[in-house]
C-alpha cells in the first residue's frame, strides 16, 4: 500500500511562499494555471489572497530538502496578516461602513495575526526533532509543547484572543440592545472561540496524526512479533526435532502432521473453544488422536453446534471410535465426518484396514459395547457399526435433539 | 491433511496415448519435483510462474491438464482460470495447492477447475487425479465434498431465487455426503444401488451447478463464511 501523496508547500521554486508551485506539483498542471486561477479568484472580494494566506498557514513545507529555512522566518507570519487584512476587506465590504463594524473588522484582523504567530510558535522543524529522539513520539510532541517560550507566547496570545473576545461582547452589548448589537456579540463570540481553537488546534491536530501513524506502526509491528514468535516456538521446534529424529520416520511424521495442522489452523481458521463449539471439539479429539497414533485423521465437518452434555458423549464416542481405528485398524488414515442437521448431529468414523466380525466381540471388550454403544444409547442417540473382515469399519454415531434447542440455536 | 480420495479409484492405466500435462506454480523447486515424479505417467510439455507466462504459454502449447497452484504474487490461479476459460474451453484445470481453506478451494471450482487437489498428495494418487480430470472426470475430496455440503447446507427460511440451479438434489446430496464420509466411488455405488457412471454423473452436476450458481447464492456463501 502506497502512502496517500500530501500537499506540501514547494521551497524549490517560490515565488511568495511556495503554495502555488505546491499544488502545481501536487495536481499535476503547471504552476502558472495556479497562479492565474489565484489572481483571478484576488478579483472576487480579494478570495485569492485569503487562500493562498490560508493554504500558506496550514500547509507544510515539503520536508527533507537540503536548504533549512531560518529558524524563526518572519516572512511565516505574512500569511496572516493577509488573512487580517483579507477579513478586514470582507468586513468593509459586508457590512458596507467603517464604524463599529469596522472596529470590529479590525479586531478581527489583529486577532488573525495573533493566531498566526501562535501557530508558528508550534515550529514543525524542531518538533520533528524532538520526536525523533523520543521514545514514544506523540510524546516528544506534549513535551515540545510545553517547551517555555513557545507556551508562555501561545498562553498569552490564546488568553488575549479570548480576552479580546469577551471584552468585544461586552462592549457591543452595553451600549444598544439592537439587533446589529447581538449579531456583533455573536461575532465575537466566535472570535473568541476561534482563539481558543487556534491555540489548541495545531496541537490537537499534530498529536491526532502522529498516534494514528504510532499505532498503524504499532500494529504492523505486533503483528510481526506474533508470527515471529509462532515461528519461533512451534517451527523451529518441531524442524529442531525432527532433525534429531531424522532416523524414525514414525516420529517425524507425528511432529510434521501436528505442525501442518497447527500452522494450517493459524492460518486459516477461525478460533473456537472446543468447550463450546461442536466442531471445534471434535477437532481437537482427532488432533489428539493423531498426535497420539502418529495416523492422519481426515475431518470433515459441516455446520455447527454449541455443546451441551449430550453432544460432548457424541464427541467422546467418536473419539472412542477414532482411537479404536487407530488402534486395531492397521491403516495411516481414518476419516471422520461430522453434520449438524436442524434435527440431528451424526457422526461417522470409517477406516479401511482389517475390520472385524461385530457379532464375534467379547462382551469383556469395553471400548466397543461401553464407550460407544452404551455411551450413545444413555444420552438418547444411537451408535451403528458396520464391519468385516477385510472391508474395513465404519462408526456411524446419531444423536437426535430436540427442536426447540436446535431452533434456539438457529435464532441466535 | 491428504487428499485421499483418488487412491481409491479404478487405476484407468490402459491408455494408449500419454496426457500432455502443463505446470504452473511459482516456485521452481516444486515444479521440477512434480516434474521429476510425473514423469512416468504423464508427459510435461511446460511450465509456468507467473500468470502472464502460463496465459500465454498455455495457448502456445495447448496442454490437455494445467497443474494450477493456487496463490502466486500476480494473482494467482483464479487469474489464470479466467483468462483461459473462455478461449481455451478444451483445457482442463485441476488446482494442486498448499491451501485447503475453503475459500481457496470453492473459489477455484467457481472459477472452473475441475479438481482440487493439496500438495500433500501422493504421486500416484497425483497422476491418477490428472487422468479423471482429463476423461472429464471431477476430483472430490471428502474435504471438498464437506465445503460444498457446507455451502448449500439446507435453510429452509432462506428464499432462492432460481431452485433448478442452485439447489442439489437429495440424491446429490447423498452422494456428496459419503463422498465426504470417505467412500469411494465404487462403494457409493454400491451403498446406493446405483451404478459407478451414475455416481460420476452427479458429482459432476455437483460441480457444474457450483460453477453457475447465481450471484445470491455465492455472496450469502461468502457472507456465511465472513469472507465479505
Amino acid at each position: 500500500m502506497t502512502p496517500p501523496a500530501r500537499l506540501y508547500r514547494a521551497p524549490e521554486h517560490r515565488m511568495a511562499a511556495g503554495v502555488a508551485a505546491g499544488i502545481a506539483d501536487h495536481l499535476g498542471i503547471s504552476v502558472l494555471r495556479v497562479r492565474v486561477a489565484f489572481m483571478v479568484l484576488l478579483g472576487l472580494s480579494g478570495l485569492g489572497l485569503l487562500l493562498y494566506a490560508a493554504f500558506w498557514a496550514v500547509v507544510p513545507l515539503r520536508p527533507g530538502n537540503t536548504a533549512v529555512p531560518p529558524r524563526r522566518d518572519v516572512a511565516q507570519l505574512l500569511p496572516f496578516v493577509g488573512i487580517g487584512l483579507g477579513v478586514l476587506l470582507i468586513q468593509v465590504m459586508v457590512f458596507d461602513s467603517v464604524g463599529a463594524a469596522g472596529t470590529a473588522g479590525w479586531l478581527v484582523a489583529i486577532i488573525a495575526v495573533g493566531a498566526g504567530v501562535i501557530w508558528h510558535q508550534s515550529a514543525p522543524e524542531r518538533r520533528r526533532q524532538w520526536g525523533d529522539t523520543m521514545p514514544v513520539p506523540w510524546l516528544g510532541a506534549v513535551v515540545e509543547e510545553s517547551d517555555r517560550r513557545a507556551f508562555v507566547l501561545r498562553f498569552i496570545g490564546g488568553g488575549v484572543l479570548v480576552a479580546v473576545g469577551i471584552i468585544g461582547v461586552a462592549a457591543v452589548y452595553s451600549p444598544a440592545q439592537n439587533f446589529d448589537a447581538v449579531i456583533n456579540g455573536v461575532i465575537f463570540a466566535l472570535v473568541g472561540l476561534a482563539g481558543v481553537g487556534v491555540v489548541a488546534a495545531p496541537v490537537l491536530w499534530r498529536t491526532y496524526s502522529q498516534l494514528r501513524s504510532e499505532r498503524e506502526g504499532r500494529i504492523r509491528e505486533q503483528e510481526r512479533a506474533e508470527l515471529a514468535a509462532m515461528v519461533h516456538d512451534q517451527v523451529l521446534h518441531t524442524l529442531a526435532l525432527i532433525q534429531r529424529n531424522a532416523g524414525d520416520v514414525k516420529t517425524v511424521q507425528r511432529l510434521a502432521r501436528g505442525q501442518e495442522r497447527s500452522l494450517r489452523n493459524w492460518l486459516y481458521k477461525p478460533t473456537a473453544s472446543p468447550s463450546e463449539r461442536f466442531a471445534a471439539a471434535l477437532e481437537q479429539a482427532a488432533a489428539e488422536v493423531e498426535d497420539t497414533f502418529a495416523i492422519s485423521v481426515e475431518t470433515v465437518v459441516v455446520g455447527d453446534r454449541e455443546t451441551d452434555e449430550k453432544v460432548g458423549a457424541l464427541v467422546a464416542a467418536a473419539r472412542e471410535a477414532l482411537v479404536n481405528a487407530a488402534r486395531h485398524a492397521g491403516v495411516q488414515t481414518v476419516s471422520l465426518y461430522a453434520e449438524v442437521e436442524p434435527d440431528q448431529v451424526s457422526v461417522f468414523v470409517r477406516d479401511r484396514g482389517k475390520g472385524f466380525d461385530p457379532d464375534t466381540v467379547e462382551d469383556h471388550r469395553h471400548g466397543v459395547r461401553g464407550s460407544i454403544i452404551g455411551r450413545m444409547k444413555r444420552h438418547g442417540g444411537r451408535a451403528e457399526i458396520r464391519s468385516g473382515p477385510g472391508e474395513g469399519t465404519e462408526v456411524r454415531l446419531i444423536l437426535p435433539i430436540s427442536r426447540d434447542s436446535s431452533a434456539a440455536e438457529r435464532n441466535r | 491433511m491428504a487428499e485421499q480420495s483418488t487412491e481409491r479409484l479404478d487405476p484407468a492405466d490402459a491408455r494408449p496415448e500419454r496426457l500432455r500435462v502443463f505446470l504452473v506454480d511459482d516456485h521452481a523447486m516444486f515444479r521440477a519435483g512434480v516434474r521429476a515424479e510425473l514423469g512416468a505417467h504423464v508427459e510435461v510439455v511446460g511450465e509456468a510462474s507467473t500468470v502472464a507466462e502460463a496465459v500465454t504459454r498455455i495457448a502456445a502449447v495447448g496442454p490437455d491438464v494445467v497443474l494450477l497452484d493456487v496463490h502466486m504474487p500476480d494473482g494467482g490461479g483464479r487469474a489464470v482460470l479466467e483468462a483461459m476459460r473462455r478461449t481455451h474451453p478444451q483445457v482442463k484445470f485441476l488446482a494442486l495447492s498448499v491451501s485447503d481453506a475453503a475459500e481457496d478451494v470453492i473459489g477455484l471450482i467457481r472459477a472452473g477447475a475441475r479438481g482440487y487437489v493439496t500438495k500433500t498428495i501422493s504421486p500416484d494418487e497425483l497422476a491418477a487425479a490428472i487422468r479423471r480430470v482429463a476423461d472429464g472426470d471431477a476430483v472430490f475430496s471428502p474435504r471438498l465434498a464437506g465445503f460444498v455440503l457446507d455451502a448449500f447446507a439446507a435453510r429452509p427460511d432462506a428464499p432462492v431465487a432460481d431452485p433448478e440451479l442452485d439447489q442439489l438434489t437429495n440424491r446429490e446430496r447423498e452422494v456428496l455426503r459419503l463422498l465426504a464420509r470417505g467412500y469411494a466411488y465404487k462403494e457409493i455405488a454400491k451403498e446406493l444401488f446405483i451404478s459407478i457412471k451414475t455416481v460420476e454423473t452427479h458429482v459432476s452436476n455437483v460441480l457444474r451447478k457450483l460453477q453457475m450458481s447465481n450471484r445470491y447464492e455465492l455472496s450469502r456463501w461468502a457472507a456465511d463464511r465472513r469472507l465479505v
